[in-house]
């Protein structure tokens, strides 16, 4: 699983990188998590409002941080349950 | 540990939790004065007419007072914005015309939550959906100056007919600096990339789907967040606001910063520009100053000198903007400012 976390670096960035952190680390999943800063990378995904989370290229989260409970929830619906990798299929809603 | 955890699963026991917490508010709020007037001047013994004891109780029952208000408007004024975003504004000024669309949109900005740092992204969408550079300006120049704390805050202090001159000069400055700024054909003063950029992707509306436990919990958490950032502000307005409280003679700031000085708004601008606060740290300050006898009209302009123009928010939309812009964007701002605060100050007097 690929996540990304799109802001320019203010406190709300740093927050959604933390919470996303932890809730990976809660599901025990393998994912690589990278930060976007670059503003028409950021603005490509269709993101006005940062921070933003995009998990598979896939944007499923806009301007707020929500809890890490949230967010493990997100990841789950994504197919990030344990063990999930990139070979697994993306799950879609 | 989130507040999520804490709260009830039933209905029942969230609005009662919620009860709760107005009822505890509104006692603390009620309280503040006697628990001080009692423990400063019964208990510890001190003189109250004494100069020094003014200012430690102007202090302290100030710093209580304004943490107070603030933390419940901050509240409120998250849990209704939660239905707003900037996602939803644009798609209302899309395809708007200069004009009605500057009014539309200094009207969006200050419902919309928006952060400074989204004001790169939300520009390049703005621009992108086709919203004029001129109305998107509107919207930036709104949302700071026109705050829904500081309006909560200067709700309580001052009463509803300055909290209306207050809004209706933010408006009237965004709609204008954002009209002037269009006319001028600023298109290409915009950094090229602007242009370039193509919204991609599929857009996630932040308003959306959020449940109403969710709304109330990010309340409770931009409470804490606001207050974590603020407080040294705070101390400092609320600090100085009890020197010039207790200190500072009534005659000092009407003989050099009345309304009859002419100068009084150009210094209020010229001090509030470089200083880098938001709307509610300044209030104590204002407040203060305003007991004083200074001019509202010179008070409103410095508070939005310093919340509309900050050099934080001027490096980011430098990302954007040229510099021939950008220094348009400034002076036509502050040139807007400037003119509210001398005809308030010739409206009021």
């Amino acid at each position: 699983m690929r996540i990304k976390v799109l802001g320019p670096g203010c406190t709300n960035c740093v927050n959604l990188e933390r919470v996303t952190r932890r809730a990976v680390a809660d599901l025990g999943i393998q994912a690589t998590i990278e930060k976007v800063t670059d503003y028409p990378t950021i603005v490509g995904y269709g993101v006005m409002s940062t921070p933003a989370l995009v998990v598979d290229e896939q944007l499923v989260l806009a301007g707020r941080v929500p809890t890490a409970s949230a967010v493990r929830e997100l990841l789950t619906a994504r197919g990030g349950t344990t063990g999930a990798s990139e070979v697994r299929p993306r799950a879609r809603r | 540990m989130s507040v999520a955890d804490h709260v009830p699963a039933t209905r029942r026991g969230q609005v009662g939790l919620l009860g709760l917490a107005a009822a505890s508010w509104l006692g603390a709020y009620v309280l503040n004065g006697q628990v001080w007037n009692g423990l400063l001047y019964d208990v510890v013994g001190l003189d109250p007419s004494a100069r020094l004891t003014e200012t430690l109780h102007f202090f302290v029952y100030d710093s209580i007072k304004i943490v107070l208000l603030l933390s419940g408007i901050i509240f409120l004024v998250t849990v209704l914005r939660s239905y707003m975003s900037i996602e939803r504004t644009r798609a209302l000024l899309g395809g708007r015309r200069e004009g009605v669309g500057n009014v539309m949109a200094a009207g969006l900005g200050v419902v919309t939550p928006f952060c400074s740092c989204s004001a790169v992204p939300a520009f390049i969408g703005f621009v992108a959906a086709g919203v004029p550079i001129g109305v998107t300006l509107s919207f930036l120049i709104a949302s700071p100056m026109v705050n829904e704390i500081a309006i909560g805050m200067l709700l309580t202090l001052f009463g509803w007919e300055i909290t209306a001159i207050y809004i209706l000069a933010g408006l009237t400055v965004a709609v204008g600096a954002g009209w002037v700024l269009g006319r001028l054909g600023v298109e290409r003063w915009v950094e090229p990339f602007v242009f370039e950029t193509r919204l991609g992707g599929q857009l996630v509306d932040p308003a959306a789907g959020l449940t109403f436990d969710q709304r109330i919990q990010m309340g409770v958490e931009e409470v804490g967040t606001i207050l974590r950032k603020i407080w040294p502000y705070l101390l400092v307005g609320i600090g100085l606001g009890a020197v010039i409280h207790g200190w500072v003679p009534t005659s000092f700031f009407t003989t050099y910063a009345g309304a009859d000085n002419a100068t009084g708004v150009l210094v209020a601008v010229a001090i509030g520009v470089p200083l880098y606060s938001n709307a509610a740290g300044v209030m104590p300050l204002v407040q203060a100053l305003y007991d004083k006898g200074l001019p509202m009209g010179t008070l409103l302009a410095f508070m939005m000198a310093v919340v509309a123009l900050s050099l934080p928010e001027m490096i980011l939309l430098r990302r954007v903007l040229k510099p021939q812009l950008l220094g348009a964007y400034i002076a036509v701002v502050a040139t807007g400012i400037v003119v509210v605060g001398y005809l308030f100050n010739a409206l009021l007097a």
